[in-house]
């Protein structure tokens, strides 16, 4: 039997994301000054279970840098090491690295092998940075006295086991030897040292260096070919493993890495091979087996000691993992959908039955009527149930802002303190997604063009630091998510300005709110109107246009000197729809009650027709288009009069309408259906729902209906408002 | 919405294919079966504003909103009556469902490939395009269609064409 993996792989790398995600959150909170213990464990903790994640699926070139992150996080918790801005850095850059490895394998996209590497020689340098193990040489840390001199291609590699030498002359023959290249250094049991060395000199001058502090023929010296790049990692892990089991041994390596690591660990350093002719010429006298024996000896007692070591590690490593992953489970969101449409139609079977035992009498069948009573709350706690599911909190959205706040401050020399408020605010899935493209705009907007220089905020008598907001609050059935900062605010000058050159219709004692509704308009670049730093690819015409689609709007609040904010009201759900059930002949449609203004019947004395272009209404004071819906749709009316009927006002783009339909059925949440997975889009139909009946009734789509009612009627007598956007 | 790629099902394993029969008018047509979905009585449906005639509107199918085309309606067969008897036939072309207005299902036959001859280039209500071929079993003639290619086609505008 075979096991697609590949399934496997999907959840991998899901979770490799979040975690990555959450790494960055935990780095970008923490206290560098006095970092929480337990927030270093955390990043430890995240960064250790991708590492587990990867060597599991043999994600190597992953697994090792996830390794080398580890293990100085690891000295870094156990208080080794102060952490430092460069260490945040350091890490921050390694997440980034990863993220671009999780990206190639899922998605084969490039990954940067320079910058891997760049990343792992920081790492490895910071770890090197400490000083704890010079007078502690049993404190593993080969790597404390690694020159940071550049070792370009083609170096040769020795290694030098020393005798048994005092500390003070092992310190002078590391810097002697620094002097030639790379050396790290490694301890060796029974108080001796072994010195790796990577250099262009030849053999005879690290000899005659040697010779200043020991005997050369004391002396054991390996030459090792050139590292490939594939040992260069093997080496970085077999270091940090090795600095594992002596004592910091607190994961296990995965069991498909374990065997592997094992067996090299038995041939001592794998890549070294004694070669005879450079002992010949260095003079030394080759030692027997002897010696390997006992360092085998010493390495099997090294290697049980860690054992068990590790078993009681391992034990704490999995209670510590089962209390993370017991609080959430992994569901694919078509099995939710799913669950969703089932209780879909078990709320229309409910409706079905209350309706029918409507009409019993309640006295004989007074325990049936109690029953359905009871199966409609549970329907409803139910639906309400599992339509939390799909529901996220923002916080998704507002976590992958710090990062990307911190860094765009750094680049353009500028200081911002970052606020979320809110964060927990839920929000449907499919929205979220959507909404953080639109928010990633607006937030790099603040940022660009909003929050001045430090100079230029002292001079105006503001803090060094701007203060950019996002929050997220309910406000009735919508969600309002506003994006604040103290910056400059819009500049009306320059947008009437480029506006005029744009030719857009404008006048210079426009309000100021339509001012700001002019950076919307196609072609507008926000990066001229405030900076000369350009812009990039989505322009505020897409925000809006993105934001509209999902049902939002988006508005400007600006002063001058104090700030700009935008206010972004979503609806909560794509699913679920606060409509307005009206009747046009035999037909019921669903209006979306956030386009409804309000609803009335109007006199005779307001309605005018206008020759040949259709009817007008005078809504106090405005003339507003009468769209019949009788007439859009081609059916057969019952009402012609719009004196009979009803009107309801219509807002949307910032143009008002009349609908003219024949009655007000009721006000009803629906769940929106897609007409276009079984059909295809239909022209003033936004989807359809189901009603309590068992029928479909279909969903107006308001914008499309008073474009197309335009057509009918005259523009110039729709309303003033036309004149302003247009 | 992409176009749906219309897979011709010829059967030429001889054991033949099993084909719905049912009747438009006084007709007889047959259909793949593995295209049926299900059968179902005809209920009120719901209608589309501006759609073809044919089109009868879109019912709630256990929660899904599918397409109602009323077959003799589109090729002016017979008269449209709907009445207990009406027969829905749901079928499944290429994952998306649509419901098929007929005048009554009859039966499932099988039919191997030596009983189904070419169509004669002659008229029938049916574009020759979307003919599979005659069906014979003795006495009767079954007009098999190719149900994939109509339903997909751009005549039923079913289904959204990519602009080209």
């Amino acid at each position: 039997m075979t096991i697609d993996i590949s399934q496997f792989y999907q959840v991998f790398f899901d979770e490799a994301e979040e975690l990555l995600a959450e790494m960055e959150r935990l780095l970008l909170a923490v206290d560098i000054a006095a970092p929480d213990p337990e927030d270093l464990n955390a990043v430890f903790r995240t960064a250790h279970s991708v590492k587990g994640g990867a060597s599991t699926f043999g994600l190597n070139d992953m697994s090792e840098v996830t390794h080398v992150l580890e293990s100085l996080l690891d000295r870094l918790r156990k208080g080794e090491m102060a952490l430092t801005g460069q260490h945040v850095d350091a890490f921050l850059a390694a997440k980034d690295i990863l993220k671009m490895q999780l990206d190639g394998h899922r998605n084969g996209a490039d990954v940067d092998q320079d910058a891997v590497a760049n990343v792992r020689m920081m790492l490895h340098d910071l770890s090197e940075g400490t000083v704890v193990p010079a007078h502690q040489p049993t404190v593993p840390s080969f790597l404390h006295a690694e020159q940071k001199q550049q070792v370009s291609e083609g170096a040769r590699r020795f290694k030098i086991e020393l005798p048994d030498l005092p500390k003070r002359d092992v310190d002078a023959l590391v810097d002697e030897l620094g002097l030639l290249g790379r050396v790290s250094v490694t301890p060796l049991a029974g108080g001796r040292t072994a010195l790796i060395i990577m250099t262009h000199e030849r053999l005879d001058d690290i000899v005659a260096i040697c010779s200043f502090v020991l005997d050369p023929d004391a002396l054991k010296i390996f030459e090792a070919p050139p590292l490939t790049p594939e040992q260069r990692a093997k080496e970085a892990q077999e270091r940090a493993r090795i600095e594992d089991e002596q004592g910091y041994g607190f994961f296990d390596p995965s069991d498909a890495a374990a065997p592997a690591a094992q067996s090299e660990e038995e041939q001592g350093y794998g890549f070294f091979q004694p070669i005879e002719q450079i002992r010949r010429e260095a003079g030394i006298v080759a030692e027997t087996t002897e010696v390997q024996e006992q360092q085998a000896a010493r390495e099997a007692q090294e290697l049980l000691d860690a054992a068990s070591e590790k078993k009681a590690a391992k034990k704490a490593a999995d209670a510590a993992h089962a209390q993370a992953e017991s609080g959430s489970i992994r569901v694919s969101i078509e099995k939710v959908d799913q669950l969703i449409n089932l209780v879909g139609e078990l709320v229309i079977t409910q409706a079905m039955i209350e309706q029918r035992s409507d009409g019993l009498d309640p006295m004989l069948h007074q325990r049936l009527l109690q029953s359905v009573g009871q199966l409609t709350r549970n329907t409803r706690d139910l639906q309400e149930a599992v339509m939390s599911i799909r529901m996220m909190p923002m916080d998704f959205v507002f976590s992958r802002f710090p990062r990307m706040v911190r860094d765009l401050a750094g680049k353009l020399g500028k200081k911002v303190d970052f606020i979320t408020n809110g964060a927990a605010t839920e929000l449907d899935k499919g929205l979220i997604e959507r909404i953080v493209d639109p928010l990633t705009h607006l937030v790099r907007n603040s940022i660009d063009h909003g929050i001045e220089l430090p100079a230029a905020r002292s001079a105006a008598g503001k803090t060094e630091s701007g203060r950019l907001f996002l929050s997220a609050a309910h406000q009735g059935g919508n969600i309002v998510i506003e994006v604040a900062d103290d910056g400059g605010g819009l500049n009306r000058e320059k947008i009437l300005a480029k506006a005029k050159a744009n030719g857009l219709a404008v006048s210079d004692d426009m309000p100021d709110a339509e001012v700001w509704q002019l950076i919307f308009a196609p072609g507008f670049s926000t990066a001229e109107i405030v900076t000369d730093v350009s812009g990039r690819g989505v322009g505020m015409d897409v925000v809006k246009r993105n934001i509209t689609a999902l049902g939002g709007s988006i508005d400007i609040r600006s002063a001058r000197g104090f700030g700009t904010t935008m206010l972004i009201s979503l609806p909560l759900t794509l699913a679920i729809l606060d409509g307005m059930s009206i009747r046009c002949g035999e037909e019921i449609y669903i209006l979306p009650l956030g386009f409804v203004v309000e609803s009335l019947q109007p006199l005779a004395a307001d309605v005018k027709e206008i020759a040949g272009q259709g009817r007008v209404v005078k809504v106090r004071g405005d003339y507003l288009p009468l769209i019949p819906l009788y007439q859009m749709f081609n059916i057969e009316p019952r009402i012609t009069d719009p004196c009979e009927g009803i009107l309801v006002i219509l807002e949307t783009e910032g143009r008002k309408a009349a609908l003219f339909v024949d009655e007000l059925v009721g006000q009803q949440q629906v769940v929106v259906k897609n007409l276009e997975a079984n059909y295809r889009k239909v022209a003033g139909i936004s989807g359809a729902t189901i009603l309590g009946d068992g029928g479909v009734a279909l969903i107006l789509d308001v914008a499309a209906l008073l474009r197309a009612s335009r057509q009918l009627t005259d523009e110039s007598v729709v309303s003033r408002i036309d004149n302003t956007t247009n | 919405m992409s176009t749906q790629a219309t897979t011709r099902t010829d059967n030429h394993d001889g054991s033949g294919s099993e084909y719905l029969a049912f009747t438009l008018g006084s007709e007889e047509y047959g259909i793949d079966i593995l295209k049926v979905q299900e059968i179902r009585g005809y209920e009120a449906v719901t209608r589309i504003a501006n759609a073809p005639e044919f089109i009868k509107g879109v019912i709630n199918l256990r929660g899904i909103i599918i397409p109602v085309v009323d077959m003799r309606i589109k090729f002016k067969l017979g008269t449209p009556t709907y009445d207990q008897f009406t027969v829905v036939i749901i079928l499944n072309i290429g994952g998306r469902i649509m419901g098929m207005v007929v005048d009554s299902v009859s039966d499932v036959t099988t039919l191997s490939p030596d009983q189904v001859k070419p169509a004669p280039e002659m008229g029938t209500a049916f574009n020759g395009e979307y003919l599979m071929g005659l069906g014979t079993i003795d006495e009767r003639m079954l007009i098999l269609i190719d149900i994939d290619k109509l339903m997909s086609s751009s005549e039923m505008g079913l289904i959204d064409r990519m602009a080209a």
